[in-house]
């Protein structure tokens, strides 16, 4: 185990260094630059800027300067916010992201699961149908309505809670955006572990569990469940880096101080020094993650073995 | 409480709770929260490019000229000036007053300014402003040296701006942010890092608190202000928030006190909500479609001219926009100072359907017809209005057997092509930086490379508009500049669609709104009453 | 048992295999239409898409025409505009039902696609597993890395604008959780006794594959997939935006009903219509995927 581990750790380097690459080198041939607005500049103007971003290199070579830059840590100003570093926009943005998305992913885990194993154990019930179809309400309404509709009905008509903000980080600014980011994730989850508890009830060991006559709640917990999560787990890996990392939709309609919006929005400003902060920080989350669920699938299903 | 329960029984009473550690405590000063539309660059003045910075900018900083409540140019840091006979000389009178930190403001900070503005290693995106200054141009491209700049401090308390040619709207432009002062005795200390809140000097109104990214930008009453008696507002928070439908929510919530530039698309609600709060006034900038010169058939100026006559303008303006923008038949502005009536296409008051008749025969001369379509591609940046506006040009343009392919882009990818010459027919806007008409004429100028999208090259209208650059007498300026825009519209290089307004909600609470041409609402006079 | 008909089909010859196919096809499609709920929801979707393809037939408004003395009017039977009208003055009715052809087209070609690169590819990972599972999952997560806006961007830039390229850039995208579900599974499944029985007798490694282990992860499988078509639904609106997906006039559920969440007060219809059209085609494919999971889930029988 702790073998695979160092593998996988030491592979994370070649698969960074490929995605910086690439990264790197789709965002500067992509049409575009950060400075194509709609006051376009004097080309004077451009030359002294792209100078004092050497950006009149050849590309290969901005790429190396690229390189050898993070690998002192160095991942450049923000072009488009130049009082900013990326580091500083990353690091400062990241515990509200992390906040939001780790409530709502957790949220998600425990009554997505709840919901899903519920509906499974009673398959085609009307307690079944009620949680599916909320759950399918869940999927079908996008972020983009739910968050707007949640705003207007809890700040604006009943004035519970603030419309949007961040004011102290205090805990009212937080619930909506935690729940609008965490409905559609408990419907997916309990979609899914509803469909793979259904599988899993209908197993051998399921039926072999319940033969040798332990209590039927203990099977269930220690040997369905469990069962179970494996694809949940498999889906949560990613969705929780996606999740953490903040949504542009949510923070923008929020206005929460997160890193989300960069992702989209640097992509969009075309400001490259944080595009590619943006696409190390994510690729490390992810590979991160997707470690720790290939470490979980052993600890529930002990016959999975990754190294042979 | 930063947020008011009417209704909410256990809900605010979980919330408030949960929510009493971190409470403000109600103050008696009184703060102003602006929903500004857009995260700063920069504190900077010199790395600034955006109106939502300006407002920023303009509460911390005050150039030697500033605007009132109409946006007119006022003394500022200066008190007075004198100019040249020829106008090309300026010396003004710096104000006596200071620094937030203490340190008397200094005609040597603005000269430092200027400089550093021009500087080529600054990399200042708005520098192209200051090229009327002597030698601007050259200082920035690296063909002079800092100390060639025609701007001298003859002593501490006074600056002198030689030009490089008379330029009567530079009371008006030393009002913009790429003319304020810089505290040289803190730049040169901390460089870059001079914006930071615990460096920073300010010589506005107010000074800075915080800036959190994303969060907002906070600032209050700057007591060293040389007019702070009169400033009535003690803070101001301004929120980046970017979505204007949030916004409208938040405001109608109390959260905050106004938003700049509201979405055209809300405007019959607003109005009907929320009239008191809507603000609309003209604006100096135009909107516009520039046509590739260089691409064919549009090299026909027949063509050009059609498209443009075949536009119903009033049909946009009452049924698209509906929110009080003038149909535009000019480049130039209605109402630009320096200036006489706009040169209007000549068609102008032409009933739509003899426009529609003489499009058709136009179109017919350049041998376009029923049987043969000339086919457009229209390209916007992607935005609910640009979107709007050309499915109804699509519409218009269908009558006189156009057919036309709507394409859209993100800004940046919108842009890029423009500048590229890749595109038939786009969409462009173009606000004023100064109130002055060649401000918006310059655009067609075959030398302006950036921004003549369309190549518009016409050796007399770039004549007319050397000649306007060295003419000092007003008058005769606005008359040889009227001359090269009636060309110009009669070229057609362009399709002036609407003359943009100001569209903004400012809540009844505050006192001290006033219309401004160029959309300036210093906080100095502005109030607050409960 | 647990799995009669792999165990079978592991030790059958070919031609026999195949006849036991041909039966358990038709086996599931018999239990398929025996549920209620995925026949009622196929007969929807098909209504839809026969509206879509219709559509020009089934209103007296063109796509394109704009109303000028109706812009952003409320649902009105007089004037046969029976979902009211857009912003620029359009009958929403036809626009929702020519959003139904690309959203469906969409929906379905981009979920097909990332289902079968997601599947196989997730498959081959698993039941190999060692350096090819750690090979291909590393690229899965450089996938997942790389910035999917200039992905589509550049996609744009080689190819020229084309509806089909959203569905291949959409589809290249949601395979790689797939991938990882299906992967996942086979992890679990590749140590049963009847895949590794089947591994003794000789069974090539493809066959495996094809014959045991995808048939034994389709459950997670159709689940995701109903969960991949709403994402690719909404996210050709994102597509729109950069101007990579439908241009106007044509236009989709996903562009449809971003604009109408920016006027749900002023214009409800504008939001309420298109989502109706759009969870409506999700209930749809959730029942049918149920229904087909029961049908084809070996243990059932």
């Amino acid at each position: 185990m702790l073998n695979y581990f160092i593998r996988r750790v030491l592979a994370s380097i070649p698969t960074l260094l490929i995605v910086i690459t690439i990264a790197f080198f789709m965002m500067r041939i992509a049409p575009g630059g950060p400075w194509d607005k709609e006051r376009s500049l004097p080309p004077e103007i451009e030359a002294n800027i792209m100078k004092a971003y050497d950006m009149d290199k050849p590309l290969v070579e901005q790429y190396f300067i690229y390189l050898g830059k993070i690998l002192v840590g160095d991942f450049g100003p923000s072009y488009k916010f130049r009082d900013f570093s990326v580091t500083d926009l990353l690091m400062g943005g990241f515990p509200a992201s992390l906040q939001i998305g780790g409530m709502a992913i957790f949220l998600a885990v425990i009554f997505g699961t709840l919901f899903g194993a519920m509906a499974a154990l009673r398959k085609n019930s009307a307690a079944d149908y009620s949680v599916m179809t909320m759950a399918m309400t869940g999927i079908a309404i996008p972020n983009f309505v739910m968050a707007p509709v949640l705003t207007l009905i809890f700040g604006v008509y009943l004035s519970w809670l603030p419309v949007a903000g961040w004011g102290d980080g205090s805990f009212q600014y937080k619930i909506l955006p935690v729940l609008a980011l965490a409905l559609p994730q408990i419907a997916y989850i309990a979609r899914l572990t509803r469909g793979s508890m259904i599988e899993v009830l209908h197993s051998n060991y399921i039926r072999t569990a319940r033969a040798k006559g332990l209590r039927e709640r203990l099977v269930l917990l220690r040997h369905a469940l469990k069962g179970a999560m494996l694809p949940v787990v498999s889906y949560l890996g990613p969705a929780t880096a996606a999740v953490i990392t903040g949504s542009v939709v949510i923070e923008t309609i929020f206005d929460i101080p997160g890193i989300g919006r960069y992702f989209i929005q640097g992509a969009l400003n075309r400001d490259y020094p944080l595009v590619m902060g943006t696409v190390i920080f994510y690729g490390v989350l992810i590979i991160v993650l997707n470690l720790i669920v290939d470490m979980l699938y052993g600890l529930l299903d002990p016959k999975v073995r990754l190294h042979d | 409480m930063s947020f008011k329960s009417r209704t909410g029984k256990i809900f605010s009473a979980l919330t408030l709770t949960l929510s009493l550690l971190g409470a403000p405590i109600a103050q008696a000063d009184t703060t102003l929260r602006i929903g500004n539309q857009g995260e700063p660059a920069s504190l900077d003045p010199h790395f600034l490019s955006g109106d939502w910075e300006n407002r920023i900018a303009g509460d911390l900083f005050m150039g030697l000229t500033t605007e009132d409540p109409e946006g007119n140019a006022i003394p500022g840091a200066a008190e007075s000036w004198t100019v040249s006979d020829d106008g090309l000389v300026y010396t003004f009178k710096i104000r006596d007053h200071k620094w937030s930190d203490g340190q008397p403001v200094t005609a040597q900070d603005f000269e430092y300014a200027m400089r550093r503005i021009l500087l080529p290693e600054t990399a200042a995106e708005y520098a192209s402003l200051l090229y009327i200054i002597k030698n601007g141009e050259e200082l920035n491209t690296g063909k002079a040296k800092p100390e060639d700049l025609g701007v001298h401090a003859l002593d501490d308390k006074t600056l002198e701006i030689t030009l490089k040619g008379p330029a009567p709207f530079l009371i008006s432009m030393l009002t913009h942010y790429t003319a304020f002062p810089v505290p040289k005795h803190i730049v040169e200390k901390y460089g870059k890092d001079w914006t930071k809140k615990e460096h920073i000097a300010t010589n506005g109104p107010y000074k800075l608190v915080e800036w959190l990214p994303n969060t907002h930008v906070k600032v209050t009453k700057n007591e060293l202000f040389w007019d702070a008696a009169n400033v009535k507002i003690d803070n101001v928070i301004f929120y980046p928030q970017e979505d204007a439908a949030a916004l409208i929510k938040r405001m109608r919530a109390g959260e905050i006190d106004c938003i700049y530039k509201f979405p055209s698309g809300q405007i019959d609600w607003l109005r009907q909500n929320m009239p008191e709060e809507t603000k609309i006034a003209p604006y100096l900038g135009t909107y516009y479609y520039p046509i590739n010169t260089k691409r064919a058939p549009f090299t026909d100026k027949r063509i050009r001219q059609a498209l443009s006559m075949a536009i119903d303008r009033e049909i946009i303006m009452d049924k698209v926009l509906k929110t009080g923008e003038l149909p535009a038949y000019s480049m130039v502005p209605p109402g630009t100072s320096n200036y006489k009536e706009p040169s209007y296409v000549t068609w102008k008051s032409m009933p739509m359907a003899d426009r529609i008749t003489k499009a058709k025969e136009l179109m017919k001369e350049a041998g376009y017809g029923d049987d043969k379509h000339l086919k457009v591609q229209l390209r916007y940046n992607t935005d609910d209005n640009h979107k709007r506006i050309a499915i109804a040009v699509a519409q218009m343009w269908k009558k006189i057997g156009v057919e036309t392919e709507l394409f859209n882009s993100e800004v940046k990818v919108h842009y890029a092509e423009l500048k590229q010459g890749n595109f038939e027919v786009a969409r462009a806007g173009w606000v004023a930086d100064y109130n002055d008409p060649q401000n918006f004429l310059f655009l067609l100028e075959s030398t302006s490379k950036s921004l003549n999208y369309g190549n518009y090259d016409n050796p007399e209208y770039d004549k007319l508009m050397e000649d306007a650059y060295l003419e000092s007498d007003l008058k005769k300026r606005a008359q040889i500049m009227g001359k090269a825009e009636a060309i110009a519209m009669e070229d057609a290089p362009i399709i002036p669609i609407y003359y943009y307004v100001s569209k903004n909600l400012v809540s009844t609470k505050i006192k001290g709104w006033k219309d401004a041409i160029n959309d300036t609402h210093r906080t100095r006079w502005l109030s607050i009453e409960n | 048992m647990y799995s009669q008909k792999s165990k079978l089909a592991a030790m059958m010859p070919d031609a026999e295999n195949t006849i036991e196919g041909r039966s358990l096809w038709q086996d599931a499609r018999r239990r398929l239409f025996q549920n209620k709920a995925a026949v009622v929801s196929m007969a929807i979707l098909a209504i839809i898409a026969l509206m879509a393809i219709f559509a020009p037939f089934l209103s007296p408004h063109p796509l394109d025409e704009i109303y000028w003395d109706r812009i952003q009017a409320a649902p009105d039977y007089a004037n046969a505009h029976w979902f009211g009208t857009d912003s620029s003055g359009r009958d929403l009715f036809i626009r929702v039902l020519y959003g139904a052809r690309v959203s469906l087209m969409v929906g379905i070609l981009a979920t097909g696609v990332s289902l079968i690169i997601g599947v196989t590819y997730g498959a081959i990972s698993g039941y190999f597993g060692g350096k090819v599972d750690n090979f291909m999952m590393r690229f899965v997560d450089i996938m997942y890395s790389l910035p999917f806006m200039f992905f589509v961007i550049l996609l744009m830039v080689v190819f020229g604008r084309n509806i089909f390229l959203i569905f291949v850039a959409l589809g290249a995208v949601e395979w790689l959780t797939m991938a990882r579900i299906v992967r996942g599974q086979t992890l679990s499944i590749k140590r049963k006794e009847y895949v590794e029985a089947a591994h003794a007798g000789g069974v090539s490694n493809l066959k495996i594959i094809f014959r045991h282990i995808i048939p034994n992860v389709l459950g997670p499988v159709i689940v995701y997939v109903t969960l991949t078509v709403p994402q690719v639904i909404l996210t050709e609106s994102f597509l729109s935006f950069l101007g990579l997906g439908v241009q106007e006039p044509l236009t989709s559920w996903g562009v449809l009903i971003s604009e109408g969440a920016k006027l749900m007060e002023m214009a409800p219809w504008m939001l309420i219509y298109p989502a109706i059209f759009l969870a409506t085609t999700l209930f749809c494919f959730n029942f049918i995927g149920d229904g087909l999971r029961d049908a084809l889930d070996p243990k059932d029988r």
